[in-house]
């Protein structure tokens, strides 16, 4: 297996606070690699980083063996990174299949390909029937999905989901569990930032815990729940 | 893209009675000047007229969600680059066209570039129109070569000459009407596109868009230039229409604004809302200067601007989305189909 996605050493500041300090992490191709860590532990800045909405002020992230920091989100998107976001934004007054359509605009040669690439992706997320209604219209989990579906329309070989389980009942976040894995096994690599322990712990292989920023533990799911600073950090020391 | 292929799945895909009614009425339209008197045609003049700039504003606004408040730029920079190649040079509008798009598109590029290069975004970006506008204005203003603020004239020709636009109110009649057809077909076009379906992305979340791919820039600059290009043809033919170009007037922030009303109150992004708008709006006002014309005794000058803003209220009220979308659902046609 080779490596897909390089984090070296990425540090992000927010004036005095240290909100990245020095993450190294690297995320085989073909893999389900989760970063995991409380409120506040610098996930989303990570993930902003590696999504080309913000560069580190130092460490370098590579994609494909291409430096990618500090390269534009839409020319990430082009060499085959795609992303969703935490509080979903489809495009509201357009319908689910136009949400997806634009999403698989970018690799199709035109727009019957394009409408054809959505259909498919909209049937693997479980929204196909909903293809006709305005995006504005869906549920949260219909929503969630609809996120997914676009980022992967793009044909991506690395799919970064911001806490697509968040907010979501059990059933529903089986749903997309089952979904996930699905697209992993047609060959997408999967990078999740997750705040559900349970989700997270079934899907990834390998899980990164961050804690005020920092890397505090990487390993299998048993591993990283067995470690003693996860436990402190996530549980509170007394639970110990 | 083939154009030609993409016309036909254009009328492929649209319901057969909507295109029968369609066609209809273009045809109604095509033989009414047999019965228009001159009056009449003058105002089917300018509801053609300004169903064209609302549909050019619309892909800015409409489809690309950049509010542009002072399009009287593109207006003007077509009429005086029209007037002028044919006043002191013999070149026909029919040519001149082409530089006019041209110059129009370069402006446009340039507010376009200043904008969203710097992120200036909304109201700002509209402030940023409405002063490149009035700077024009008062350049027009202050160059003698283009009779400054005395206006520049091109003379009635005794001959009629469709191709130089010269004739009577029948030829700009045609004029307009093809002019509508043809920007509403370019934009049903580009609405289907990919250009077209990333200016709606764009329009709706441009940091999504961006995640998608999109080059949000591109998708912007393309939007100004093609919306300023068609309204610059518009302004060809409204300065070949009035035969006189005063920067007052031309560049006016009023006529920008006059610009834009069709296609909100027809319906922002939709095709067939410029042109209802402008069915609905001109030829109300038209009856309104008339009317007050006839009680007053004489032309009360901002009076139909009145009584567009009132128009505005009462509809916005009724049917925020527009007269179109509204009547679409009375005609039981699908969301998101137009």
């Amino acid at each position: 297996m080779s490596v897909l996605l390089d984090v070296r050493g990425v540090t992000k500041r927010f004036r005095g606070l240290t909100a990245v300090d020095t993450v190294s992490l690297s995320v085989e191709e073909g893999e389900i690699f989760a970063v995991i860590g409380p409120n506040g532990a610098g996930k989303t800045t990570l993930f902003n980083m590696i999504a080309g909405v913000m560069p580190p002020d130092a460490g370098t992230i590579a994609f494909a063996g291409e430096r990618s920091d500090g390269v534009a989100p839409h020319e990430l998107c082009r060499r085959g990174l795609a992303r969703t976001f935490q509080i979903v934004r489809p495009f509201p007054e357009l319908t689910v299949m136009e949400n997806a359509t634009i999403g698989a605009m970018m690799r199709a040669p035109d727009m019957e390909a394009a409408r054809a690439r959505a259909g498919e992706v909209l049937r693997q997320l479980d929204l196909w029937d909903r293809r006709e209604a305005k995006a504005k219209s869906l549920t949260l989990p219909d929503r969630k999905r609809l996120e997914c579906a676009r980022a992967l329309a793009t044909g991506p070989r690395l799919l970064l989901l911001d806490e697509v389980m968040a907010g979501l009942r059990p059933t529903e976040v089986d749903r997309i569990v089952a979904i996930l894995r699905e697209i992993n096994r047609s060959g997408v690599t999967i990078l999740l930032i997750e705040h559900v322990m349970r989700a997270t712990m079934a899907l990834a292989g390998r899980i990164h815990v961050l804690h005020h920023g920092a890397t505090i533990a990487e390993g299998s799911p048993e591993e990283v729940t067995r470690h003693p600073k996860v436990l402190e950090s996530y549980l509170g020391a007394e639970a110990l | 893209m083939n154009p030609l292929a993409s016309l036909s799945h254009l009328a492929a895909e649209a319901p057969r009675r909507a295109l029968l009614l369609l066609g209809l009425m273009v045809a109604v339209l095509a033989v009414a000047p047999v019965v228009l008197d001159r009056y009449l045609l003058s105002v089917f003049f300018l509801i053609f007229w300004f169903a064209t700039v609302g549909q050019a504003w619309n892909v800015m606004m409409g489809f690309c969600g950049q509010l542009s408040l002072g399009h009287a730029l593109y207006v003007g920079l077509g009429g005086y680059i029209g007037a002028l190649l044919w006043v002191k040079f013999g070149i026909s509008p029919a040519i001149a066209i082409l530089p006019a798009m041209a110059v129009a598109m370069a402006f446009g590029a340039a507010i376009g570039w200043l904008g969203f290069r710097f992120g200036i975004e909304g109201v700002y970006f509209a402030l940023l129109t409405i002063a490149f506008a009035e700077v024009t204005r008062i350049g027009f203003d202050n160059w003698s070569f283009v009779g400054g603020a005395a206006g520049f004239f091109i003379p009635v020709s005794p001959v009629a000459s469709p191709v130089n636009l010269r004739g009577g109110p029948v030829l700009f009649y045609y004029v307009a009407l093809a002019m509508m057809v043809v920007a509403f077909v370019v934009c049903a076009l580009l609405r289907r596109s990919k250009l077209g379906h990333a200016w709606l992305a764009v329009r709706e979340d441009a940091e999504a868009a961006r995640a998608l791919g999109i080059d949000v820039f591109r998708a912007k600059m393309a939007a100004v230039v093609v919306s300023s290009a068609m309204t610059a043809v518009a302004g060809v033919v409204y300065a070949f229409y009035q035969n006189n170009l005063f920067p007052s007037q031309t560049f006016d922030i009023a006529r920008s604004i006059e610009m834009i009303l069709a296609p909100i109150i027809g319906g922002l992004g939709t095709l067939f809302g410029p042109i209802l708008g402008a069915f609905i709006l001109t030829p109300l006002g038209q009856v309104l200067i008339a009317l007050v014309e006839k009680i007053a005794g004489r032309a009360i000058p901002g009076v139909n601007l009145v009584f567009y803003g009132a128009a505005l209220m009462v509809i916005i009220w009724y049917a925020p989305n527009g007269v179109w979308p509204w009547l679409k659902k009375k005609l039981g046609i699908p969301e998101g189909r137009e």
